[in-house]
């Protein structure tokens, strides 16, 4: 244990040598989400929610803004106590802040905002299960000083927000027809047998488009290519 | 750090801090906030109730004009004996009130046989019309509506559906109009007067059957849910609309 | 016992966790590499769940639904904690996953080696809140049928996670487009498979 706390301090002293807010080293926190260090594409996070809310581009785009939020102000919590946390039950403390954040946002919603609380509703507890947010707190928040842990939660969770909204852009335009809930797909097409792909609604085929993204990403960014 | 903060005692009393934290946090926001919540609900029932007899007003508006248009509010018991009807204004504090029924409390914590069972009688443009509420099951959690009968007790008036945490753009779609639009006009027993109900049927309804519409694509056990619900529901007032 | 029967093997088959609500895909795609982690994970979520399934239906039933405190006293009939819900689901399962690692680790240090790694990841395997909703949802009548059903869905995930990682040891052998090698194959070969596994939802039991 004690090696562990050593090792972990040395990494913080490197950082604290660091200090420009937005140094080389803090932007790529922010830009190595994107292609990199991608959650869904290369980190294999939060994939159960990209399945479940591609279907529509409003509702990724909802779910992403939450993630967002969550991750940022969920990372710099952990990130002020990360001092103060018991090793032992780290998870557990993890996911009750998480949680209670969730919870605490989704009540006020509901008494002031009723109709964003309706659209959020369904998405509480996808935000409060997302393995992104427990795989950032866990794996970077922990380790870090808060404004890094701030800018790492930005950055993780605009890169998950813009596989989800390519995503869904495919599923809600091959599947329906439509995007943002507005028809493209002329009538004329219809007529003229043109079907849409109910399939695509389906969730089988989110995975396989997340599969076709990696297959072009890594397609381009040859680094990220495994062995098997 | 000169305390040892993986120790037995550091750990306990961490958790020990942390629960009663979070929960008085959690609590104090529930309890001040639950008004508030609650007249949001109130309203959007309404607005409910009133968009299956076709009048769409916003939230705030509905709680004004809920008593132009809904004039009896019963309670049946499961053999289908109605209450007292009420009239006028609502108290919130009024158990008999139809109005202030649960329906999702009492769906989770009492049996068929023990529920109270409301119907909203209401008048537009002359006509009478009875809102029968209803609640059941989805994939993730409740879903609930309003069916509104047009005075032969048999044709379907409007509906309106809700859910609370179906997936979006699948189960989700029932609180549509697109799937809603599909309820006017079926109806309830056949030709015979036999209890047929309405079934949401994977694949689509056959053009012009009156006991079916178009099921949800890829929503299959939300869709299910709405058939359950329906049958169910409509099922224990059967002898009211008989009669 | 019928009812019990039934609702396990409904678990395993026609609501796979994995193929019919994709459930738990963050792990399953991260530790299905070889089957012999596969196994690992798969049968520490059989444990998991079929523990934290169980033990949050008693929690549901006794404290957080309205009326559940009568057997506390009779005043608190109208106290409804419902609110409370996920947050304790949570706590729980990530106490019990906790704990679990504890014991096996001081009593089975085999197992411990065996299982060790992929228990803290199951906290946060969305599988196993998702039993506990479903659990919640389904309004099962009774604390074995909850069990059947936690049972159920752990060796559902298992028999996936299996499949999946048998699938992978071999598709080694095979020209893979280089980009699409690893987890983009996988991503696909998921979806494949859960078109597959579609093909039970008609049954009904």
């Amino acid at each position: 244990m004690s090696e562990q706390v050593t090792v972990k301090e040395a990494v913080e002293v490197k950082v604290e040598k660091k200090e420009a807010l937005f140094s080389k080293k803090n932007k790529r926190l922010l830009a190595d989400p994107m292609d990199d260090s991608n959650p869904i594409t290369v980190q294999v996070l939060g994939v159960c929610s990209a399945l479940a809310i591609t279907v529509q581009v409003e509702q990724a785009i909802v779910m992403s803004l939450s993630v967002i939020a969550v991750l940022a102000i969920g990372n710099v919590l952990v990130s002020l106590l990360r001092h103060a946390i018991p090793a032992r039950i780290r998870i557990i403390v993890q996911l009750v802040i998480v949680a209670t954040l969730v919870i605490l946002v989704d009540q006020i919603l509901q008494a002031f905002a009723y109709d964003v609380s309706k659209k959020l509703s369904v998405f509480v507890g996808l935000i409060i299960t997302n393995c992104i947010i427990m795989g950032r707190l866990e794996a970077f928040a922990m380790a870090n000083k808060p404004w890094q842990a701030l800018l790492d939660g930005l950055g993780n969770g605009a890169a998950y927000g813009m596989i989800l909204v390519v995503v869904a852009v495919f599923r809600e335009f091959f599947g329906s027809g439509k995007l943002f809930g507005v028809q493209l797909v002329p009538d004329a097409f219809y007529e003229a047998g043109y079907m849409n792909n109910n399939m695509m609604i389906l969730p089988p085929m989110a995975l396989i488009v997340v599969g076709l993204i990696i297959w072009f990403q890594r397609g381009r960014n040859t680094k990220l290519i495994e062995d098997h | 750090m000169k305390f040892d903060k993986d120790g037995n005692g550091f750990t306990f009393g961490f958790a020990t801090v942390m629960v009663v934290v979070v929960a008085t946090v959690l609590s104090v926001a529930s309890i001040s906030l639950q008004p508030f919540q609650q007249k949001n609900k109130t309203a959007e029932k309404m607005q409910n109730i009133l968009k299956t007899i076709g009048v769409e007003v916003s939230r705030d508006e509905a709680t004004k004009i809920f008593g132009d248009y809904v004039k009896e509010r019963i309670i049946l018991d499961y053999s289908a004996n109605a209450s007292t009807p009420k009239t006028g204004a609502i108290d919130p504090l009024d158990k008999e009130d139809a109005f202030n029924i649960n329906m999702k409390k009492q769906y989770k914590s009492k049996k068929w046989e023990k529920r109270a069972y409301p119907v909203y009688i209401c008048e537009k443009d002359g006509k009478q019309y009875r809102v029968i509420p209803m609640v059941g099951k989805g994939l993730w959690g409740p879903i609930w509506g309003f069916v509104a009968l047009e005075a032969d007790n048999n044709t379907i008036f409007g509906a309106s559906f809700d859910h609370k945490t179906e997936t979006p753009g699948l189960g989700a779609e029932i609180n549509t109009a697109d799937f809603q639009d599909q309820f006017p006009g079926k109806k309830l027993f056949d030709a015979t007067g036999k209890f047929i109900s309405i079934k949401v049927m994977k694949g689509g309804a056959p053009e012009g059957f009156e006991h079916g519409v178009d099921a949800i694509t890829g929503g299959t056990i939300t869709s299910n849910g709405v058939t359950d619900m329906l049958k169910k529901t409509l099922k224990v007032y059967q002898p009211y609309l008989e009669k | 016992m019928q009812d019990l029967v039934n609702i396990f093997v409904k678990s395993i088959f026609i609501d796979n966790m994995i193929f019919a609500y994709f459930l738990g895909m963050c792990s399953y795609l991260a530790v299905s590499k070889t089957v012999k982690t596969g196994v690992g994970l798969g049968f520490a979520v059989i444990f998991v769940l079929g523990v934290t399934v169980p033990v949050n239906y008693i929690l549901d039933k006794y404290v957080l639904q309205e009326g559940a405190l009568t057997w506390v006293s009779a005043d608190f009939a109208s106290i409804d904690l419902s609110f409370l819900g996920f947050i304790m689901f949570i706590a729980i399962i990530a106490a019990i996953v906790q704990l679990v690692e504890m014991i096996v680790e001081k009593f089975s240090p085999a197992l411990y080696g065996a299982l060790g790694i992929f228990l803290p990841l199951i906290a946060v395997n969305c599988s196993i809140l998702g039993g506990a909703l479903f659990m919640q949802e389904r309004q099962y009548a009774g604390l074995a049928e909850a069990t059947s059903f936690g049972l159920g869905s752990g060796v559902g995930w298992f028999l996936a996670i299996v499949a999946i990682s048998a699938i992978r040891e071999k598709i080694r052998y095979s020209n893979v487009p280089a980009p699409l090698r690893g987890l983009g194959i996988t991503f696909i070969i998921t979806g494949l498979m859960g078109m597959a596994f579609m093909s039970f939802m008609g049954i009904e039991l």
